[in-house]
């Protein structure tokens, strides 16, 4: 086995990791803050780098194609909310039905199934090409940039009275309702907020590959929430405060793009990927429920009497 | 105050099922009344809660607050004219959040939420004295969990923040039955203080026809989705047991062998 081909692998592994660390904090804010399981992801995924794509190609700005990307995200964070307060549908559902009608919309906004953009034509802000350079053009310089700015800025808004309110919507509805919070509203908004990053994620991702694909985002909601529980299963008895919470997640991401790296460079097809990464998640969610279930309360005495 | 006018409530209406909860139900709290709701299991106690706060909706009939119509304003919006401790402590609090963050969500009841700060230092100073009539040490963990606590340490902090912004009418679901008898006094005690301090309008249910006897300024009895029973001032006063028991008898006519064990 080559290893300098491994080391090879990992800046990519890393600024890979760092986009989609973008993308998992937005899982996380869903998933963890709100309990909800959003599968619009899979859609957004791919929205943000298509909206940001068209927009770069009709002139614009690349912080004005990404301010859209991630206005994009917000509208079918909308969509999904809507479904599920207004329309009372599921949310797991409501997220599948935006997903699927995502399918199309980012057909629409592509005009062909898959759209690429060159850093040769355009002044794009990450790219993979440059992820071996020492220069602050490099991939992994911006991505970390960009997680410090998004964990900061969720760190204060979740410390506002709104953001409270979402963490409140999340953790006890009843209560929150109780104490006059409008938790349709809560979870209308944790969704766009969600959504938003997601597309934002996108748009990186696909300025970094150099195309977006009407594909990109399949399996996306898996990977994020690959990200989510790693960074917690290792981290979370360490790390309480909140920004820190944010952090395990970027961690958790650039940790599975590490193991994907490590299992290409094994040789295993990376077909397969799909297949790995949702038995690794299943396995992670699996752990912590057998271990309420058969190993609670074992207590030292216990143990050490039946050894 | 309140004023609940010929409200009727059906669940599952059309269906073997169906249950009439709510059948005219009719009661008019005046300001600063403390009342105490007793009465059977589906008797309708917690459903008129559930209406007077929103939680569910009258098939007809009105709910008055304050000279205010509620009956179409959904829950979170009736929740600045109420305070509400539940049954089940789970309910009131959010486990996964600081005490002091409860607080801060709490005091901010009937307020717009905006991108101000969730909590400031001179509220955790308050919070601090506040709890301290709770008289459970919790002054001293403002940053704990509330997942952390026991159940009567959480019903306890619930009535705190149901009444820390000072309500139009605070609504009591049997809020001591989930507690162990010595929690559930101190609780209990801890209610009658803030009641009377805040001179609050309250509706408490409860399954304890002492209790009922013994706190509040009047009691009622609901039977069949209605108010069959109304003591209030000298008369309550003496109230006792037995007479409550025969009261009971009396309107319930065959049910009462049942009931009567419900009750006491």
């Amino acid at each position: 086995m080559d290893l300098t081909a491994l080391f090879s692998m990992m800046p990519g592994a890393a600024a890979q990791g760092l986009i989609w660390g973008v993308m998992a904090i937005g899982v996380y804010i869903t998933y963890k803050i709100l309990d909800v399981a959003d599968l619009t992801v899979d859609g957004t995924m791919c929205t943000g780098g298509a909206v940001f794509i068209m927009l770069t190609m009709a002139g614009a700005p690349i912080p004005l194609a990404l301010l859209g990307a991630f206005l994009a995200g917000m509208l079918a964070g909308l969509a999904t909310g809507l479904f599920h307060t207004v329309c009372g549908i599921p949310a797991i559902l409501a997220g599948i039905l935006t997903q699927l009608a995502l399918y199309s919309v980012n057909l629409r906004i592509m005009g062909q199934a898959n759209q690429p953009i060159s850093f040769r034509n355009y002044d794009l802000l990450i790219s993979s090409r440059n992820v071996k350079s020492l220069s602050l053009e490099n991939p992994i310089f911006i991505g970390v940039l960009f997680t410090i700015v998004i964990i900061a800025l969720l760190y204060w808004f979740f410390g506002t009275e709104l953001g409270s309110s979402l963490r409140a919507t999340g953790a006890n509805a009843s209560m929150a309702r109780a104490q006059g919070i409008n938790t349709n509203f809560a979870k209308v908004l944790g969704l766009m907020l969600s959504n938003g990053l997601v597309a934002l994620s996108s748009a990186l991702l696909a300025q970094y590959q150099g195309f977006a694909d009407v594909n990109m985002g399949r399996g996306a909601i898996v990977i994020g929430l690959a990200a989510v529980i790693i960074g917690e299963v290792l981290l979370s008895k360490v790390f309480r405060n909140f920004a820190l919470l944010l952090l395990s997640v970027v961690i958790g991401s650039i940790l599975y793009y590490v193991v994907y790296n490590v299992v290409i460079w094994l040789g295993l097809n990376t077909d397969d990927m799909k297949l790995i990464t949702a038995l690794i998640v299943a396995v992670f969610l699996t752990i912590p429920y057998w271990k309420g279930k058969y190993f609670s309360k074992p207590g030292r005495k216990g143990a050490s009497s039946h050894a | 105050m309140l004023e609940i006018k010929e409200v009727y409530k059906t669940f599952n209406a059309g269906t073997v099922n169906e249950k009439r909860a709510l059948n005219g139900l009719n009661l008019t709290l005046d300001d600063g009344d403390f009342v105490t709701v007793i009465g059977g299991n589906g008797a309708g106690k917690s459903t008129m809660l559930n209406i007077v706060s929103g939680a569910y909706t009258v098939d007809s009939g009105s709910i008055t607050i304050d000279g205010q119509d509620v009956t179409g304003l959904p829950e979170h919006k009736r929740a600045r004219f109420i305070g509400r401790v539940f049954q089940d402590p789970m309910m009131g609090t959010a486990a996964t959040m600081q005490i002091e963050e409860n607080l801060a969500l709490a005091a901010r009841r009937g307020q717009k939420r905006t991108l101000r700060p969730g909590i400031t230092k001179a509220e955790r100073e308050e919070y601090r004295e506040m709890l301290k009539i709770l008289d459970l040490g919790l002054e001293d963990r403002l940053t704990s969990k509330v997942g952390l606590l026991s159940g009567g340490q959480r019903q306890a902090l619930t009535l705190l923040m149901a009444t820390l912004k000072k309500p139009k009418l605070l609504l009591l679901d049997e809020h001591t039955a989930a507690l162990d008898p010595k929690t559930a006094a101190k609780v209990l005690e801890t209610t009658e203080k803030i009641v009377k301090r805040d001179k609050l309008t309250t509706l408490m249910i409860t399954h304890n026809m002492r209790d009922a006897i013994a706190h509040g300024n009047r009691l009622i009895m609901l039977y069949d989705g209605r108010v069959v029973l109304d003591i209030a001032g000298e008369d309550k006063k003496h109230l006792t047991v037995e007479d409550l028991l025969e009261q009971f008898t009396k309107v319930s006519g065959s049910d009462e062998a049942d009931d009567k064990l419900l009750l006491s």
